[in-house]
């Protein structure tokens, strides 16, 4: 896929969106003004970005309990999450779901998810609808390096591998699984290594570099739409916040987060390069800042007005035949 | 002596307790040490909701066991264990992930002692957060009890306060079967009395926290408190009521529900869970099975919807059992 000024533009506004979301929740959870397990996903947002330039609607993505990035990226409304987020009725999944299970199947979003590793066999099914239906679609699943330690993951690659489904198992490895440092739980230098064991091809990208993220992401996607079988794509990347919105983060040396955050973040990295390779200019990146802070204000402001689900609804929405109930 | 302490904090007593006291318990979990054993300046997290919090310096990663998000490994593992020696306590942080780790429950550890005639012991002890109130919505809030109540083999306790989490976790831990210790969220930071030093309650006994005479009403884990609240104001229009903490769903202390049904005629069972085949329906099947001559008024089950649990605030709350929805089943009886 090439990068035009447009895609290049749309990967700045997304990354941006998902930056700008996600600081706001934090802002209103310390108000006091939303409430719930909230995992961000600052400092990894070129990944997603990265990864879901390379679909289209008709491709799959599997998510986390750290799924807002990628439901931003693979295109939920925006509004539709923070009203979700707020409890309201309004919100993608009419706040039956929240944080956790912001979900928008049209899209091509499979879901958040609040158990580790649930995702990955969900795409490799959402894989073999592909194949079988002969879509030519792709399904990914974004997971973390903890979420390698899963039986789930293991036995999704090897199926994959064997029925040669068009999939990408999209590592995002972070350094931390809550509060354990990767290192202490996986015993492989590159997670990347684990799909030799299933003779997959594996790559591994900069998760702080957006345009490292494209060009592989899009390699193996390629490789998945042509019938070359599933990818493992491990993206190195850094959580700048707490495993929650709320985490004290006393167990993580301070320095090696500040060292990422002022070194790696993957927005300034991706400003700085394309400014330099005069893809996009400051007037192109300030215009889109501009547009990102008005929406999610607004978003806000609706979600606030909106209203919350009345309490019948408690019960509705449980067997697609519920609404037939007498 | 006793004083005030947060369950999370009784339960940390009692893991202490145990692990002093014979070398065989080892705790495993996920972030149960939690960075404990790295670098100065970083400290431990002690699990998700701190209840572990101290205890790797104490007792050493030996004994204090950081696993990876591998529950399938984790619990089987935990499982080959106890039946070889060891007397391991397995942290699974909410009761929800038993969905990824049944089989070592539910075909090993239930099934052991019994398929090899008697021949294996299996002292495990799983403890898990198990409800709902915190806006953690349909996977991190579910109450699963009747689940493992149901599978014979296994023992389930559920505490309803700090003092009670202490004295069940140590006969959990001391029990020579494998026991579901559930650690209801609404009362895991609520303080209670707590006694110093080492003693246990038993497992299959259940506690009448209130004496009243007019109508029984039998709660678990987090809705003994809301049978308390509804209670006091029950008694504010003169209707007084036994309040019967079961402590224990499996076994279930069956003389303990029958004696205040005996004296009150009436009985109201209230259940976090989902009412089809759970605890409440089996306290109403006893009633009516083995009770039925004391009864003076259908017995009434005040549990959850048929339905998973909602994320927002205002689902979640018409979700919950509360003190009304009780008040309001005990004035259907009168
Ligand atoms: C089956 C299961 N086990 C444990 C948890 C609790 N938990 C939630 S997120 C998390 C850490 C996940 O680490 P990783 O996969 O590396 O993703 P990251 O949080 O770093 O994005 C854990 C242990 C869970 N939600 N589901």
């Amino acid at each position: 896929m090439q990068l035009t000024y447009e895609r290049v533009l749309g990967a700045y506004r997304t990354m941006r969106m998902i930056r700008s979301f996600e600081e706001k929740l934090v802002e209103l959870v310390n108000l006091g003004k939303m409430s719930g397990f909230l995992h961000v996903y600052l400092g990894e947002e070129a990944v997603a970005a990265g990864v879901c330039a390379q679909l289209g609607e008709h491709d799959y993505v599997a998510s986390t309990h750290r799924g807002h990035g990628h439901a931003i990226a693979k295109g939920v409304d925006v509004r539709g999450m923070m009203a979700e987020l707020f409890g309201r009725r309004t919100g993608t999944c009419k706040g039956k779901g929240g944080s956790m299970h912001i979900a928008d199947i049209d899209k091509g979003m499979l879901g958040a998810n609040g158990i580790v590793g649930a995702g990955i066999p969900l795409a490799t099914g959402a894989a073999l609808t592909a194949k079988l239906k002969k879509t030519g679609g792709v399904a990914v699943a974004f997971f973390g390096d903890g979420a390698s330690n899963q039986g789930a993951f293991h036995e999704s690659l090897n199926l994959a591998s064997i029925w040669k489904l068009p999939a990408v198992y999209v590592v995002e490895n972070n350094g931390w699984g809550e509060f354990t440092p990767t290192d202490y739980v996986v015993p492989v230098k590159d997670i990347a290594e684990r799909a030799r064991s299933y003779a997959m091809p594996a790559l591994i990208a900069d998760g702080m570099d957006f345009f490292d993220v494209f060009a592989k992401a899009g390699e193996a996607i390629a490789r998945a739409r042509s019938g070359g079988g599933p990818t493992l794509l491990e993206c190195k990347t850094y959580r700048f916040a707490g495993h929650y919105v709320g985490d004290a983060l006393a167990y993580r040396p301070k320095d090696e987060a500040e060292k990422w955050m002022t070194e790696r973040d993957p927005l300034r990295g991706f400003a700085e390069r394309v400014l330099s390779d005069g893809l996009l200019n400051q007037d192109d990146l300030q215009r889109v800042d501009g547009e990102v802070s008005r929406h999610i204000e607004d978003a806000v402001k609706a979600a606030e007005a909106a209203p919350f689900p009345d309490a019948s609804e408690v019960t509705t929405d449980v067997y697609a035949d519920s609404h037939r109930r007498g | 002596m006793s004083r005030e302490l947060p369950t999370a904090f009784a339960i940390g007593e009692a893991l202490r307790i145990a692990l002093a006291g014979d070398p065989d318990v080892i705790l495993m979990g996920e972030d149960v040490a939690g960075g404990g054993t790295r670098p100065a300046g970083t400290d431990e997290a002690g699990g998700i909701l701190g209840a572990t919090r101290g205890l790797i310096k104490e007792f050493g990663p030996e004994r204090i066991l950081d696993t990876p998000i591998s529950e399938m490994a984790l619990l089987g593992a935990a499982v080959g264990a106890a039946a070889t020696g060891m007397r391991p306590v397995v942290e699974l942080m909410f009761m929800d992930f038993l969905g990824v780790c049944f089989d070592p429950l539910l075909n090993q550890a239930a099934k052991f002692r019994y398929m090899f005639g008697g021949k294996a012991r299996l002292p495990l002890t799983v403890r898990t957060v198990t409800g709902a109130g915190m806006h953690a919505a349909a996977q991190h809030s579910q109450s699963l009890y009747w689940i493992t109540s149901g599978i014979p083999g296994l023992k389930t306790v559920i505490p309803s306060n700090a003092g009670d989490a202490k004295g069940l976790l140590l006969s959990a831990i001391r029990c020579d079967d494998p026991v579901i210790f559930c650690e209801p969220k609404q009362i895991l930071f609520l303080s209670s009395e707590v006694p110093e030093g080492d003693y246990e309650i038993p497992i299959g006994k259940a506690n009448l926290v209130r004496q009243g005479g007019d109508v029984s009403l039998v709660g678990m884990g987090a809705t003994v408190n809301i049978a308390l609240q509804a209670a006091s104001q029950l008694a504010q229009e003169g209707i007084q009521a036994d309040v019967l903490d079961l402590r224990s769903l499996q076994p279930l202390d069956e003389e303990a529900i029958l004696t205040t049904l005996g004296k009150t005629g009436r009985l109201i069972v209230i259940d976090e869970a989902t009412p089809r085949c759970g605890i409440a329906s089996d306290v109403a099947a006893l009633c009516v099975d083995k009770g039925f001559d004391l009864l003076n008024a259908p017995v009434k089950r005040v549990t959850a919807p048929f339905s998973p649990v909602p994320f927002s605030r205002v689902l979640e709350e018409a979700y919950l059992p509360t003190p009304q929805k009780v008040i309001d089943a005990v004035h259907e009886l009168f």
